[in-house]
Parts: structure tokens; C-alpha cells; sequence
């Protein structure tokens, strides 16, 4: 008799998220299987940065069920799932570099924790992930003298560090210039070549389109798609229609 | 049914009072657990000890030297001066050392421990750190529990020995010698007012630490929302340390 195959994925089910009295998702299912990158889309205040930390447990819903790799990680104690969530990595919006280290510091810093590696093969790591990223020599920069595009290479090198499966992306490109946008889109190429499993929550449909195989948009705190770019462009529901294609009669809205 | 103003002030009261309590427990029973981070510890025991020494210092110098010049007014008619060093002994040494340096302590490491934390929550490095496998509790809040712990009652013990010098400093004025000075020690002070001494900074550095960890572990609302966190530990923690001050006291009473 064979073991059961361990699943290969995150999968949230039904969902339920409020706050302050105010409803975030509702009956939200998603599915983030391996080598399947996908983007979740939504106007600003959707909910989307919201999905990351559910899936990551940095929050908890009020119902409804998030697994990774097949392990439930909802209504229990953060020292449960540790282990599972090494699995995953984030790079948050702003970066959210510990200011009190070097870039170095930074990069290392799960490995450092960990205390498996002897400091001069950490350091070794550390380097060989900033040169991927192209940031190398702010090796020992404080995360205040680095620009926002610098910041995010960084936070990228970070979550490339612990080698994870899945690299969680929240809006990597907002508030970059072309050239920081392209630089982040080809590093996350880069990455799937490299048989990382990458979810995005953005507004920037160029950068989804680029990135993405599967796509999820949340209108009114539910799923109102979930397919293929073939499937959004040529979907008819209004609400798509209109975050596709907005008009005059979305102003103000 | 819907809650009165009150009935929701006095629900956010009480959770917030569970929630630092709770938060002091997790953080205290850490103290005896790996990783130890004996590098965060140094670098807070240095930004909460050593950075407070010279507030502590004025403190303590100033306080004593007021505190003598009344007494002495007050003692000179019944010719009774020879018991300032005694007086001001044990007014400091009991109550207003460890009282005075830990409202000081408040007032800049409270404010600096909830503006840092606050800041590290709306900047989503907390987040971060969860994400990277970090006990936050582990990382962020024990080692500032043990620099304070360490620290409060060395602050305390330096602010009484100071102004017991700024005591002798206005009672050599009057003409009393150090040996009279300090010869009336021994008449006010007994074995347990200096265990008083040291009990209180020690709960009141406990006390400020998890006020000032719970407030910004607990903040919100961007730039806006870490002022307003300061400002309120700050007030919390202060207030605490006086009440916290009387019950120690009543408490200390009965052993007498």
C-alpha cells in the first residue's frame, strides 16, 4: 500500500473576514497550486493584501478553512504552523526591512534565526541572493539609504533566502518607475523559471498579464472571477467589465 | 443589545488590562527559554539603562536637595536639624527614588519602547518577522523585559544614592557633618525599607515594559497612530506606577 500523496498547494474554502464591523471577504475560496502562479486583482481596499495574511495566518478568519500542503494552519496557535509557513515567503509592500540591520542582516536574517548554517555560508547565501537581484553591492546599507525600487530587490532577496516554494508578492510594482517595474517583473520571472510558485495581489493588469497563468478578482468582498487571462478578457460580467475597462460610470464609485 | 459608551470603555479597559498581563506572563516565562538574544538584550539595556542616567541623576540630585532644605526649615525651630540625613533617607529610599526614577523612565523609554514597536507594526516588519519563524514575543519584548528588569532598581539605587548627596550637599549648610548625616540612617531606616527600595523599581521597570510593549504591539492607523500610542503609554504607565506605588506600600506596611 502506498502513502497518500502530501498535497502540493494552498488552498483557502470558504472564508469569512470582518473588521471593525466591516465585511473584507465572504464565502472567499482560492486554490495556489505549485508551479501555478497566480495574481488576485481588485480595486484598492478589496481585500486583496488581506488574502496574504489569512493564507500566511498573520490574521485569523471568523470561518472557513486555509490549508497548506494539506495541513490546516485556522484556530490554531502561530507555534503550530511555523514549520509550514517556512514553505512560504512574502514581500510586503513597503518592503518592511528591519531598519535596525544592514541589508545583509536582513537577507540572512531566517537563516541567522535558524542557526543551522555557519555564519561565513549564510553570508555566502546572502551574497549569492542579492546578486541575483542585482543589489549586491548594498550589502552593508541600512534599509534607510536604499530607494524604493533597492527596497523591494532587497525584500526579494530576502524571501529568495530561506528557499521557500511559494513567494507571496503584495503589489511589488506600485509606486515604481518603468524601469523598477521592469526590473520586478523580470526578477519574477526569473524566479519561476527557477520552480518558484508565485502569488501577486495587484491593480496593475500589465504586470498580472506578464506574471500570471491564473487570475482571481474580488468585487464587494467575494470571488467574482477565478480562470485564465483568456478567460478575464472575454468574461461579460459587468463588474469585470468595468475593472478592465473603466469608464465615466465608475468615477467616484 | 447594544452597549453603552461606558460598557464598551470598561470592556476595552479590562481586555486591555488582561492582554498586558497576559502579555507580561508569555514575555516573563520566555525569560528562561531559547533563543536568548543576548545581543537585543545589550543593545536595550544600554538604550533603557545607560541612556537613563543622566535623567535619573538630576532627578535624584535635585529631589534630594529640595527634600533637605524643607526638612530643614521644618526641623530647625525644634532644633532637630541633625535628623535631615534620616528624613530624607528614608523618603527616598522607600518612595520617592524609585517612584521619581521610574516616572522618568516612563516618560522617555516608554514612549521610545512604543513609538519603536508601533512603528515596526505599521511598517508590517512584525509581520515580516512572523513570517520569517520569529517569536515576536521571544525577539521583541523579552529582552526589553530583562534590560528593564536589570536596569529599573540600578536607576533607583543610583537616584537614592544621588540625592542623598544632594541632601548633604544643603545640610552641610547648616552645619551638620557627614558623620552626623549619616549616622541618623540607621534611626529611620530598617532592613526591609531598602528591600522596598529595590521590590518597587523592580515591578514599576516590569510594569512600564509591558504597558509600553502591549500599546505599540497593538497599534494602528500609520504615523498618526504611533504618536497617539506613545502618548498614551506614556500616560498609562505613569498613572500605573503611582497606584501600583500604593498598593506596594500597603503592602510593605503590614510586613513592618
Amino acid at each position: 500500500m502506498t502513502a497518500p500523496a502530501v498535497e502540493s498547494c494552498i488552498r483557502m474554502e470558504q472564508v469569512c473576514y470582518r473588521v471593525g464591523g466591516r465585511t473584507i471577504l465572504t464565502d472567499f475560496d482560492l486554490l495556489l497550486e505549485r508551479g501555478v502562479n497566480r495574481t488576485i486583482l481588485g480595486v484598492s481596499g478589496a481585500g486583496k493584501t488581506t488574502i496574504l495574511k489569512l493564507l500566511l495566518g498573520l490574521i485569523q478568519p471568523q470561518s472557513g478553512h486555509i490549508f497548506i500542503n494539506g495541513q490546516e494552519i485556522t484556530g490554531r496557535p502561530e507555534s503550530d504552523y511555523r514549520e509550514q509557513r517556512k514553505k512560504i515567503a512574502i514581500v510586503f509592500q513597503g518592503g518592511a526591512l528591519f531598519d535596525s540591520m544592514t541589508v545583509g542582516e536582513n537577507v540572512g536574517y531566517r537563516l541567522f534565526e535558524e542557526g543551522r548554517l555557519p555564519e561565513a555560508e549564510i553570508e555566502a547565501i546572502v551574497r549569492e541572493k542579492l546578486r541575483f537581484v542585482g543589489v549586491e553591492p548594498a550589502l552593508d546599507l541600512y534599509p534607510a539609504e536604499l530607494s524604493g525600487g533597492m527596497k523591494k530587490r532587497v525584500a526579494i532577496a530576502r524571501a529568495l533566502a530561506a528557499d521557500p516554494d511559494y513567494i507571496f508578492f503584495d503589489e511589488p510594482t506600485t509606486g515604481l518607475d518603468p524601469i523598477g517595474v521592469y526590473n520586478i517583473v523580470s526578477l519574477m520571472r526569473r524566479l519561476q523559471e527557477a520552480g518558484k510558485t508565485t502569488l501577486m495581489v495587484t491593480h496593475d493588469l500589465p504586470t498580472a498579464f506578464a506574471t500570471s497563468q491564473r487570475f482571481s478578482l474580488i468585487v464587494a468582498s467575494r470571488l467574482a472571477f477565478d480562470g485564465t487571462e483568456e478567460g478575464l478578457k472575454a468574461c461579460a460580467l459587468p463588474h469585470v467589465r468595468e475593472f478592465l475597462q473603466p469608464t465615466d460610470a465608475s468615477l467616484f464609485v | 443589545m447594544r452597549l453603552s459608551r461606558i460598557d464598551r470603555a470598561a470592556l476595552r479597559f479590562f481586555a486591555d488590562l488582561q492582554g498586558v498581563f497576559l502579555l507580561g506572563w508569555q514575555a516573563f516565562h520566555r525569560i528562561f527559554q531559547r533563543p536568548r538574544y543576548y545581543r537585543d538584550f545589550a543593545i536595550q539595556f544600554d538604550k533603557l539603562g545607560f541612556g537613563s542616567i543622566t535623567i535619573c541623576f538630576l532627578t535624584g540630585l535635585f529631589t534630594g536637595m529640595v527634600m533637605a532644605l524643607q526638612f530643614l526649615i521644618q526641623l530647625k525651630p525644634f532644633a532637630a536639624t541633625s535628623y535631615v540625613g534620616g528624613m530624607v533617607a528614608v523618603t527616598m529610599i522607600k518612595e520617592l527614588g524609585p517612584v521619581l526614577s521610574s516616572l522618568m523612565v516612563a516618560g522617555r523609554v516608554g514612549s521610545a519602547i512604543t513609538a519603536e514597536l508601533g512603528t515596526m507594526i505599521v511598517t508590517e516588519q512584525v509581520d515580516a518577522m512572523r513570517v520569517e519563524g520569529t517569536d515576536i514575543i521571544q525577539r521583541l519584548v523579552t529582552p526589553r523585559l530583562k534590560a528593564m528588569l536589570l536596569a529599573m532598581p540600578l536607576l533607583a539605587v543610583m537616584t537614592d544614592a544621588v540625592s542623598l548627596l544632594g541632601g548633604y550637599l544643603m545640610a552641610a549648610g547648616y552645619g551638620i557633618s557627614p558623620t552626623l548625616y549619616l549616622s541618623s540612617f540607621t534611626q529611620f531606616l530598617f532592613p526591609l525599607d531598602y528591600v522596598e527600595g529595590l521590590v518597587k523599581p523592580l515591578a514599576f521597570g516590569g510594569l512600564i515594559t509591558m504597558i509600553a510593549c502591549y500599546t505599540g504591539l497593538n497599534t494602528g492607523g500609520g504615523a498618526e497612530g504611533v504618536g497617539a500610542a506613545a502618548k498614551r503609554a506614556v500616560v498609562i504607565s505613569s498613572v500605573s506606577v503611582l497606584m501600583v506605588d500604593f498598593f506596594l506600600a500597603k503592602i510593605f506596611v503590614v510586613f513592618r
